[in-house]
């Protein structure tokens, strides 16, 4: 029952991953783009390793700050369990763009549960479409496996046609330091480009 | 200029720009980032106090003195801090004093669900409640008006979903304000004689601000279609607005407590059906109730969890989304202790040795979860080492030799210093163990008086843990590593036989802490792995039992999360965990 001008992408992976930059980000840029925005983030015992999820929600005039099941147009997640996890939060015809890296969860640690297989496979079953592709591979050719926020970032940009590059760069300058500036940069164009 | 600004911050900026110059506080989930925004600004000195009552009355003191103050906390710190609250209600101000609340509806990261509305209502204190970062700016500097003119303290309640997200906001200048102390005995000595004198002003005070909430422009309503009307508050508004936008007339309540009667009864009048959407407790709706009006809240929408859009849909009959999932279940991921966290090796020889452990607030609170499992009581700030004392005396020999407290450094300033102070007092066999990981950790890295730095990471002062309970009359007081499992064993078994009461601080920085140099990864090398499992036992996130090449499950370290610790090394049989070379 959503404002139907609101567009809503969720960034979901495991607490320590580095979603809050990413979050920060897309906050900056829809910002500059002349939205009205909202971005909720989760901080506290959730961070410790545990399931994280940041919402961010954009248009021409944004209530809820959350995003709810069957709402989302983009899914970004840092792992692959992840995404299936909150896959019910995805639209119709809503993208799931993921990392393919596995991170197994204390229950899967100690046996007491299995990681799903074939999970890219199975959430496209579902309807489902998903553009899922290693980010920590790219992350590391950009010269570090922290830039996975970045390579992520890269492949959405890709499906934001109207949102011109100069302001994703603009964006990337404003938020990250400037120390590790073309390092991301390098890693956002990987990401953008695909695997 | 507009800017994107979490809830919290734009507390801080609205106290900023209301001239506050004093904020003390006592970090808490979701209240935290107010204060570690107030203090970038110069303007305002800043600082962490032990706990939220001293934060209070620090506050208090500071007002009193003619400074316009603030302190911050989440919804079970103003049960710490209930006393002076309710005094300071009698008391009034000098200068404006506001006191943030953030409860935790959901509770993302607290021990209850309680709605910090029941504190404004029964101390007789007003209450604003922000909906979004916009407000929060605004409401912050309207509460220190209301508090000087009112003469009143004035609670300032936040909620995670208020205080964590982001919104738009314009901020303005900063205006000081101060006033100067006059010495008025009968204002602020609160003995009976006085005390008697100030509670009709309280009464009359709540009368007046009551007239305020029915003409504040912090209450408004927002007509839509008449045929359904609804009160709402806080983040539940922005969930009405959401599913309804002019669908329905929209009652916006920003001020919490006191309620308004006439702009409910006229609201009431021009709608058909009337709802109350307000997450926690039925508070507004019980009051509507109280003014004979037919309502519909708490039969529809649930008193526990937090509210979203889909569930304010459901409730009140809306459509909506589908939405679809793989048909397998997905295993959850719950919070863990980090790879390197120093609790680990603590709680695993705990729960070898078979103890009985009273657990407390924080991190370490995670040594309940599987497989480590060794916390069987965890309830508020201290009640560990009060809780053993009782336990200890209500079992005497069956339980002292097997049952320990456990505390961390910053919980122990906070409220686990009168539990020791009664141990030792009235001498129960029992055994403290503080968790001293030199930081308030699980709020993000507060510094606390027994790290030596202040709130900005300047040097401050330093309580030191061994001297305090020495003073104390403790006269068995140890230090361990609890990297170093064989010591943890050998000292935890010691002092538990020992027939008097004792502390062991279990000494070693969090692992997240930047200065924390940590040693290389391990690895695991498959020729001398058993696949015994007996490395599993620690519930370390770096670890895992995966194939290796001929398909036998052996263990495996993930590189990039293991800070070679070294605490698995200890327990494996067969020596297979081996250093992959230099550390930072």
């Amino acid at each position: 029952m959503q404002n139907q001008k609101t567009k809503n992408i969720m960034i979901v992976g495991v607490g320590g991953q580095g979603s809050l930059l990413a979050s920060k980000l897309l906050g900056h840029l829809l910002l500059a783009q002349g939205y009205d925005v909202k971005v909720s983030e989760v901080h506290g015992m959730s961070q410790r390793g545990g399931s994280v999820v940041t919402y961010v929600r954009f248009g021409d005039r944004v209530y809820s700050p959350i995003i709810d099941e069957g709402e989302a147009d983009y899914i970004v997640s840092f792992e692959l369990l992840e995404a299936a996890r909150w896959m019910k939060f995805l639209r119709a015809g809503g993208k799931i763009v993921t990392n393919t890296q596995q991170i197994d969860p204390m229950p899967v640690i100690t046996g007491a549960a299995a990681y799903p297989e074939n999970l890219v496979q199975k959430m496209q079953e579902k309807g489902a479409d998903v553009d899922a592709m290693d980010c920590l591979s790219l992350a590391n050719e950009a010269g570090s496996s922290k830039a996975v926020n970045l390579v992520l970032l890269g492949r959405l940009s890709h499906y934001f046609e109207d949102i011109p590059e100069e302001a994703w760069e603009e964006a990337i300058e404003s938020c990250v330091p400037a120390k590790f500036l073309e390092l991301n940069k390098k890693a956002f164009a990987l990401g953008k480009a695909g695997a | 200029m507009k800017e994107l600004m979490l809830g919290n911050k734009a507390v801080a900026r609205g106290l900023y720009e209301a001239g506050c110059a004093f904020v003390s506080s006592y970090p808490g989930t979701p209240s935290t980032e107010i204060t570690e925004e107030a203090v970038k600004y110069d303007e305002i000195y800043c600082e962490w106090a032990p706990n939220e009552k001293v934060a209070m009355e620090a506050a208090f003191g500071a007002c009193l003195a003619g400074k316009r103050a603030f302190c911050a906390m989440k919804h079970v710190g103003l049960n710490v801090a209930a006393d002076p609250l309710y005094t300071m209600s009698y008391t009034g101000v000098n200068a404006g004093m506001v006191i943030g609340v953030a409860d935790d509806a959901g509770m993302h990261s607290s021990q209850n669900e309680q709605d910090s509305r029941h504190h404004a209502i029964a101390s007789k204190v007003p209450m604003l409640e922000p909906s979004d970062s916009a407000e929060a700016l605004e409401f912050a500097k309207i509460a220190y008006e209301l508090s000087e003119e009112y003469d009143t303290p004035v609670l300032l309640k936040m909620c995670t979903r208020v205080a964590h997200s982001q919104s738009i906001v314009e901020p303005g200048q900063r205006r000081e304000s101060s006033k100067s102390y006059e010495k008025n005995i009968a204002k602020y000595v609160m003995m009976p004689g006085n005390a008697i004198r100030r509670h009709p002003f309280v009464e009359e005070r709540m009368e007046k601000l009551r007239d305020y909430a029915e003409h504040s422009p912090l209450n408004r309503v927002e007509t839509g279609d008449s045929g359904i009307g609804i009160i709402t508050s806080s983040t539940s508004y922005q969930y009405v607005k959401e599913v309804f936008g002019n669908d329905a007339s929209v009652l916006k309540l920003g001020i919490a407590n006191p309620l308004p009667v006439d702009l409910i009864r006229d609201f009431a009048g021009k709608v058909d059906t009337l709802y109350v959407v307000e997450e926690l407790d039925p508070i507004i709706e019980t009051h509507v109730r109280s003014l004979g009006l037919d309502v519909k809240g708490k039969e529809l929408l649930p008193i526990c969890g937090e509210f979203s859009q889909n569930l304010v849909a459901k409730a009140l009959g809306r459509e909506i989304s589908e939405s679809a999932s793989i048909d397998e279940p997905i295993p959850p991921r719950p919070p863990v202790m980090c790879s390197g966290c120093p609790h680990r090796g603590l709680f695993y020889t705990l729960k070898k040795l078979g103890c009985t452990v009273l657990g407390d607030i924080g991190c370490y609170t995670l040594g309940a979860v599987a497989p480590l499992s060794s916390i069987e009581m965890t309830l508020c700030m201290g009640a560990s080492i009060s809780a053993a004392h009782g336990f200890n005396k209500a079992l005497g020999a069956e339980s002292e030799g097997k049952t320990v407290a456990v505390i961390g450094d910053s919980t122990f300033m906070h409220s686990g210093m009168t539990g020791l102070a009664n141990i030792a007092y009235n001498q129960s066999n029992s055994t403290v163990i503080i968790l001293d990981n030199s930081i308030t950790g699980m709020t993000g890295h507060q510094q606390n008086p027994t790290t030596g730095y202040n709130i900005k990471g300047d040097p401050a002062g330093k309580i030191n843990l061994e001297a305090l309970c020495a003073a104390m009359g403790f006269e068995s007081v140890q230090v361990v590593d609890p990297y170093r499992l064989d010591e943890c064993e050998r000292v935890i078994k010691e002092e538990l036989a020992k027939e008097i009461p004792s502390v062991i601080i279990s000494r070693r920085p969090c692992a997240l802490l930047k200065y924390v140099k940590h040693s290389a990864p391990l690895r695991v090398d498959p020729d001398k792995c058993r696949s015994c499992k007996s490395c599993m036992k620690i519930g370390c996130p770096s670890i895992s039992m995966k194939p290796d090449a001929n398909g036998t499950v052996k263990a495996c370290v993930d590189a990039t999360q293991c800070v070679g610790c070294g605490v698995c090394q200890q327990l494996c049989p067969f020596d297979a965990f081996e250093s992959c070379g230099k550390g930072e």
